[in-house]
C-alpha cells in the first residue's frame, strides 16, 4: 500500500488525446514566441543598424537611407489617445444606459446594433472615412474648430498654461537628475506654441483628427461591450443599497456603479486603447500619410500600422528591415498595452472577491 | 409632507440632466451604423449587377468589370482558414478546459490572451517572414497562415467559454459510466454544445472575412481570378482597399459595392450566430 | 485514530479476503470492502483510513453532516476522486470479482484501469446532469455505445429495460427522441438512474441522489431504490435521516472524515452505541 497516494494512471486513448492536446496548445504558443523571433529577425539589420535610436529618429526617408520612427510613433500614440477621449465618455455613458435605464428589451437591441458595429470592417470604415467623413470634417467641422479652439483663442491659452502646470513638476525632476536643463518659461512657450499649433493651419479633412475620430467609432463597440460585462458584475445589492439610502438614479450611478467599477472601466478603456493602436486599415486610410511628426491635429500624419501597409510591398534591404522593426515596436507596445489592462482587470477582480 | 428642499430639487434637475445625458451616449454609440449603413446602399446598391460577381475587374479607364476574382480569392482564403485556424483553435479551446490549471494550459491562456493582443498588420509581417520569404512569392497559403493565426486564439476563447459551461458533473457522469475521458468529451460533451460552438467559429469568420491588414503582404493580390494556392490571391477586403485608394471612378464605384458586399455577408454571419443562440 | 468498530463488523471484516472460503461468505455475500481507505484533496484528510464492507445487493446509506467526507468516500469507490485535482487516494477497495470463483479484486491495485472499474460500478450524482443535446434513448445508450455495442436491437432492448427499471418507460416511450435535457427535474435523476443501471453494473452509487429535488420526486426516487434491493447492491449518500431510515439495511454515521459507527439501519437509528450519533441522530448537531 501507499502511503503517499495514487494518482490516476490514464489510459492509452486519454494519454494519446491528452498528447494531441499538448502538443498543439505548445504548438500555438511556439507560433506566438516565434511572432517575437521572426519579426526581430526580419528587422536584424535595422536594430543593428540603429538601436533604440531608431525610435527617436524624425526622419523618414527612404531614398536617404534614413529612418527614424518617432513621427510614427507620435501619429500612433496622437490618434489612438483622440480615439480614445472620444470613445471613453461615449462608450462608458452608453454602458450605464444599457445596463440602467434602457428597458430591458431596448437594451439588447441598442446592444445588439453595438455588436454590429464592432462587426463592421476595417477597410469598410476606412471608405467611409474618406469618402463621407473626411470631407464633413474639412468643410464643417475643422473650421468649426479653427475658429473657437485654434490659434490665438481662449481655449488654447487655457490649455497652454494647464499643460505647463501640468508638466513643470515633472520637468523639475529631469533638471534634478540632469536628464535635461528647462526653464519655467521655456516650457511656457513650448507648451503655448503646441496648444496655439493643436487646431493650427488649412482645414484638409484627411488627417490626424479625423482617423482619430474613425478609430473612435472603430473602438466605441469594444469598450460599450466590455464596459457592460465590467457593469454587469457590480452585486444589484450596491445598487439597492444606495437606492435605499434615498440617492436618486444617478447618485446611485455615481456613487455606486460606476465608483464600485472603476477600474474595470478603465481596464477595458484601455483594451480599447490597445485596439486602437494596432488598427491599421481606417487609418491607412484616413490620416494622409505623411512622414513627419505632425505640429497641428488637422495635418496629414502616419502610425507605425499605417506606415507598414503603405510601404512594405515596395520595400527591400534597409528600409524592409526598418518597417520590421516598426512592426516589431507596434507588437511590443500593443502588447504591454494589452497587459497591463488585464492584469490591472485581473487585480481588481481579485480584490473584489478576496 | 414630502417637501422638497432647495437641495433636493437641485439633486432632481441633476438627475434628469445626467439621465437625460446617458440617453444621448446612447444614442450616440449607434449613430454611426445608420450613417455607415446609409452609405453603403446609397453608393453601393447602383452598381450591384449579376457582373459584379460574375466579371473580373477590367483595367483603368474601362467601365464595368466586376469583383469575381476578389469574391473567389476570399472563398479560397476562408476555405483555408476553416481548414487550420479552426480546427486548431478548438483543439487549444478543449485544451484550456481540460488540462485547467496544468502548466502546458497556464501558459497557452496567457499565449492566447496575447495573441488575440497582436495588431493584424503584425501577423501579417509574421506570416510573410514565415511564409512568403521562404516561398519567394505572395501565396494563398500565406494569406491562409495568417488569417489562420487571427482565428486561432478567437475560436480557442469562445469553445473554452462554451465548454466551461458543462457543468463539472456531467463529465463526471460520463466517467462513471466507465468510458474514457476523451470519449466522453468528444463524444457525449461535445455533441451537446455544437451549436454554441459553431456560434464561436461563424462569428470568427465574420471577423476573418473583413481582414486586410494580414493579408497586404501575404495573399496580396490579382486581377485574373484563382490561380492556384502558390499563387497571389486576391480577396474582397484588399481589393476594395486598393480600389477605394485609387482615382478611377469605375474602382471606387466597386470599392463600395465590394463594402457593401462585404457589410452584407459579415451581418448575415452575425444574424446567423443570433439564430443559433436564440434556439439553443 | 481511534476507529471504532461494532461487533459485527469487527465479525465481518473477519472473514478475511480469501475467496469464498468463509462459510459464511455463501450466506452473505460481501459485495465491496474497503480496507484503511483514506483519501486527500491537496494536504487536506478528508476520508481517514475507512474500514467496512457492503452485503450483496443491499441497500447501503452512508449519512453524516456535510463536510463530514461521506461524498469522497464513495467518490473513491469507482475511482472518481482521483480525476479531481490534487486528489490522492490510499487503502484498498475489494470487489467481487467477475471470476467464476468469485475470487474478489482490488480495484486499487496497480495495473487496474479506472474505466474498466467504473464499468462495473455505476453512479448517480447529486444533481441530475443528463448529456446535455442528446436525446433520452442516447443517453440511456450512451454507456454501452461507448463500450462499442452498437447493435440498434441490442440497444433498444437495454434502453426499455433500463428505463423500466428507473421506473420512467412509461413516462418518456413515446418521446425518446427528445433531449434528455426537456425532463423535469425528478425524471432527469432517474434518467441518470437509468443511464447508470444501462451498463448493468455490480454496485450502484447514489451521491444525494434526491438532494436537488422535490419531495414526490424524492418519494419516486426512494421506492425506486427499494424495488432495486436484490437486483443491484446500492450504496446511497444522504443527508437525510428519514431517508437512510427508509430505504436502508445497513447505516454508517461518517464524522469528520471518520466513520464513527456501522450496523444494522434500525439498531443505528433506536440503539446507537456511540454517543456522537446519538446526537447527530436526535439532531443535536449537523
Amino acid at each position: 500500500m501507499n502511503i503517499k497516494g495514487r494518482i490516476a494512471p490514464g489510459n492509452l486513448g486519454d494519454r494519446t488525446f491528452g498528447f494531441i492536446l499538448r502538443f498543439f496548445s505548445w504548438a500555438t504558443i511556439a507560433l506566438f514566441l516565434g511572432m517575437l523571433v521572426f519579426l526581430a529577425q526580419l528587422s536584424w539589420e535595422a536594430i543593428q543598424t540603429y538601436g533604440p535610436k531608431f525610435w527617436a529618429g524624425t526622419d523618414w526617408n527612404p531614398p536617404m537611407e534614413e529612418f527614424g520612427a518617432a513621427p510614427f510613433i507620435v501619429g500612433t500614440l496622437a490618434s489612438s489617445l483622440i480615439a480614445v477621449l472620444i470613445a471613453a465618455p461615449v462608450s462608458v455613458g452608453t454602458a450605464v444606459f444599457l445596463r440602467e435605464i434602457a428597458p430591458r428589451q431596448l437594451s439588447s437591441f441598442v446592444a445588439f446594433l453595438v455588436e454590429l458595429l464592432a462587426a463592421i470592417p476595417s477597410v469598410v470604415y476606412g471608405l467611409w472615412g474618406v469618402f463621407v467623413l473626411a470631407p464633413v470634417m474639412r468643410d464643417q467641422v475643422q473650421p468649426f474648430l479653427a475658429e473657437w479652439f485654434g490659434p490665438e483663442t481662449y481655449f488654447a491659452s487655457a490649455l497652454g498654461h494647464l499643460a505647463t502646470a501640468f508638466i513643470y513638476p515633472f520637468s523639475l525632476i529631469g533638471n534634478l537628475f540632469g536628464v535635461w536643463q528647462i526653464s519655467l518659461s521655456e516650457l511656457s512657450v513650448k507648451m503655448m506654441a503646441i496648444a496655439h499649433g493643436l487646431f493650427d493651419g488649412p482645414p484638409l479633412g484627411l488627417g490626424l483628427l479625423t482617423s482619430g475620430v474613425v478609430l473612435a467609432i472603430m473602438i466605441i463597440p469594444t469598450v460599450t461591450a466590455l464596459s457592460r460585462e465590467v457593469l454587469m458584475t457590480v452585486p444589484d445589492s450596491v445598487r439597492e443599497g444606495a437606492l435605499g439610502l434615498g440617492a436618486t438614479r444617478w447618485e446611485m450611478i455615481r456613487i455606486a456603479l460606476l465608483r464600485t467599477a472603476r477600474a474595470g472601466l478603465v481596464g477595458s478603456v484601455i483594451l480599447g486603447l490597445g485596439r486602437a493602436i494596432g488598427e491599421t486599415m481606417a487609418v491607412t486610410m484616413v490620416i494622409g500619410n505623411r512622414n513627419v511628426i505632425p505640429n497641428s491635429l488637422f495635418e496629414p500624419a502616419q502610425t507605425m500600422a499605417s506606415v507598414i501597409a503603405n510601404e512594405y510591398n515596395e520595400s527591400d534591404g534597409l528600409h524592409l528591415s526598418s518597417l520590421a522593426f516598426v512592426g516589431l515596436s507596434l507588437f511590443l507596445i500593443a502588447l504591454f498595452v494589452n497587459l497591463f489592462a488585464r492584469l490591472l482587470v485581473r487585480y481588481l477582480e481579485r480584490g473584489r472577491y478576496a | 409632507m414630502l417637501e422638497l428642499s432647495a437641495r433636493d430639487r437641485r439633486r432632481r434637475v441633476t438627475n434628469v440632466i445626467a439621465i437625460g445625458a446617458l440617453c444621448v451616449l446612447g444614442f450616440l454609440a449607434i449613430t454611426p451604423l445608420f450613417f455607415i449603413f446609409s452609405y453603403l446602399i446609397l453608393r453601393g446598391w447602383g452598381g450591384l449587377s449579376l457582373d459584379f460577381f460574375l466579371e473580373i475587374p477590367k483595367p483603368v479607364g474601362e467601365e464595368g468589370g466586376g469583383m469575381a476574382n476578389a469574391i473567389s480569392g476570399s472563398l479560397v482564403l476562408l476555405s483555408l482558414t476553416a481548414a487550420f485556424g479552426v480546427p486548431i483553435g478548438m483543439l487549444c479551446g478543449i485544451a484550456l478546459s481540460e488540462l485547467k490549471n496544468s502548466f502546458t494550459a497556464r501558459v497557452l491562456r496567457v499565449a492566447v490572451d496575447l495573441l488575440t493582443s497582436v495588431p493584424s498588420i503584425v501577423i501579417g509581417l509574421f506570416a510573410y517572414a514565415v511564409i512568403v520569404v521562404p516561398m519567394k512569392g505572395y501565396s494563398a497559403w500565406a494569406g491562409g497562415f495568417a488569417l489562420s493565426i487571427v482565428t486561432v486564439p478567437i475560436v480557442a476563447r469562445s469553445t473554452e467559454e462554451i465548454l466551461k459551461l458543462v457543468p463539472r458533473t456531467v463529465h463526471e457522469a460520463g466517467l462513471a459510466l466507465g468510458i474514457p475521458r476523451y470519449k466522453v468529451l468528444l463524444r457525449l460533451i461535445l455533441p451537446g454544445v455544437r451549436s454554441g460552438i459553431l456560434t464561436g467559429v461563424l462569428l470568427a469568420m465574420a471577423r476573418v472575412s473583413g481582414e486586410t491588414a494580414p493579408l497586404l503582404f501575404t495573399a496580396f493580390s490579382n486581377s485574373f481570378g484563382f490561380r492556384g494556392l502558390s499563387s497571389p490571391t486576391a480577396s474582397l477586403p484588399v481589393q476594395i482597399y486598393t480600389y477605394a485608394t485609387s482615382h478611377d471612378e469605375t474602382w471606387r464605384q466597386l470599392a463600395w459595392t465590394g463594402a457593401l458586399v462585404l457589410v452584407f455577408v459579415v451581418f448575415c454571419l452575425n444574424l446567423l450566430t443570433r439564430f443559433l443562440v436564440r434556439k439553443s | 485514530m481511534a476507529l471504532d468498530v461494532s461487533p459485527e463488523f469487527n465479525q465481518k471484516t473477519g472473514m478475511g479476503n480469501l475467496d469464498g472460503q468463509n462459510l459464511e461468505v455463501e450466506q452473505k455475500q460481501i459485495a465491496l470492502e474497503t480496507q484503511k481507505l483514506s483519501a486527500w484533496f491537496g494536504d487536506h484528510h478528508v476520508v481517514k483510513e475507512i474500514s467496512l464492507s457492503v452485503e450483496k445487493n443491499d441497500v447501503f446509506a452512508l449519512i453524516g453532516p456535510s463536510g463530514c467526507g461521506k461524498s469522497t468516500f464513495i467518490r473513491c469507490l469507482n475511482r472518481l476522486h482521483e480525476e479531481g485535482e490534487g486528489a490522492r487516494v490510499s487503502g484498498d477497495v475489494l470487489i467481487q470479482g467477475i471470476g467464476k470463483s468469485g475470487g474478489r479484486e482490488n480495484i486499487y491495485r496497480s495495473g487496474v484501469d479506472p474505466v474498466s472499474v467504473r464499468r462495473r460500478i455505476g453512479m448517480v450524482f447529486q444533481k441530475p446532469n443528463p448529456f446535455p443535446g442528446l436525446s433520452i434513448f442516447e443517453n440511456v445508450a450512451s454507456g454501452l455505445r461507448l463500450a462499442q455495442v452498437v447493435r440498434r436491437s441490442v440497444l433498444e432492448e437495454v434502453v426499455e429495460t433500463s428505463l423500466k427499471q428507473a421506473a420512467l418507460w412509461d413516462e418518456v416511450k413515446d418521446k425518446l427522441k427528445k433531449p434528455g435535457t426537456s425532463l423535469s427535474g425528478g425524471q432527469q435523476q432517474r434518467l441518470c438512474i437509468a443511464r447508470a443501471l444501462a451498463v448493468r453494473p455490480q454496485i450502484l452509487l447514489m451521491d444525494e441522489p434526491t438532494s436537488a429535488l422535490d419531495p414526490i420526486s424524492t418519494a419516486r426516487i426512494e421506492e425506486l431504490v427499494m424495488k432495486l434491493r436484490g437486483e443491484v447492491t446500492v450504496m446511497i449518500v444522504t443527508h437525510n435521516m428519514q431517508q437512510a431510515a427508509r430505504i436502508s439495511s445497513q447505516t454508517a454515521f461518517f464524522l469528520m472524515g471518520e466513520l464513527v459507527e456501522v450496523g444494522p439501519t434500525n439498531r443505528i437509528f433506536t440503539k446507537p452505541k456511540e454517543s456522537k450519533t446519538e446526537q447527530y441522530i436526535t439532531g443535536r448537531f449537523g
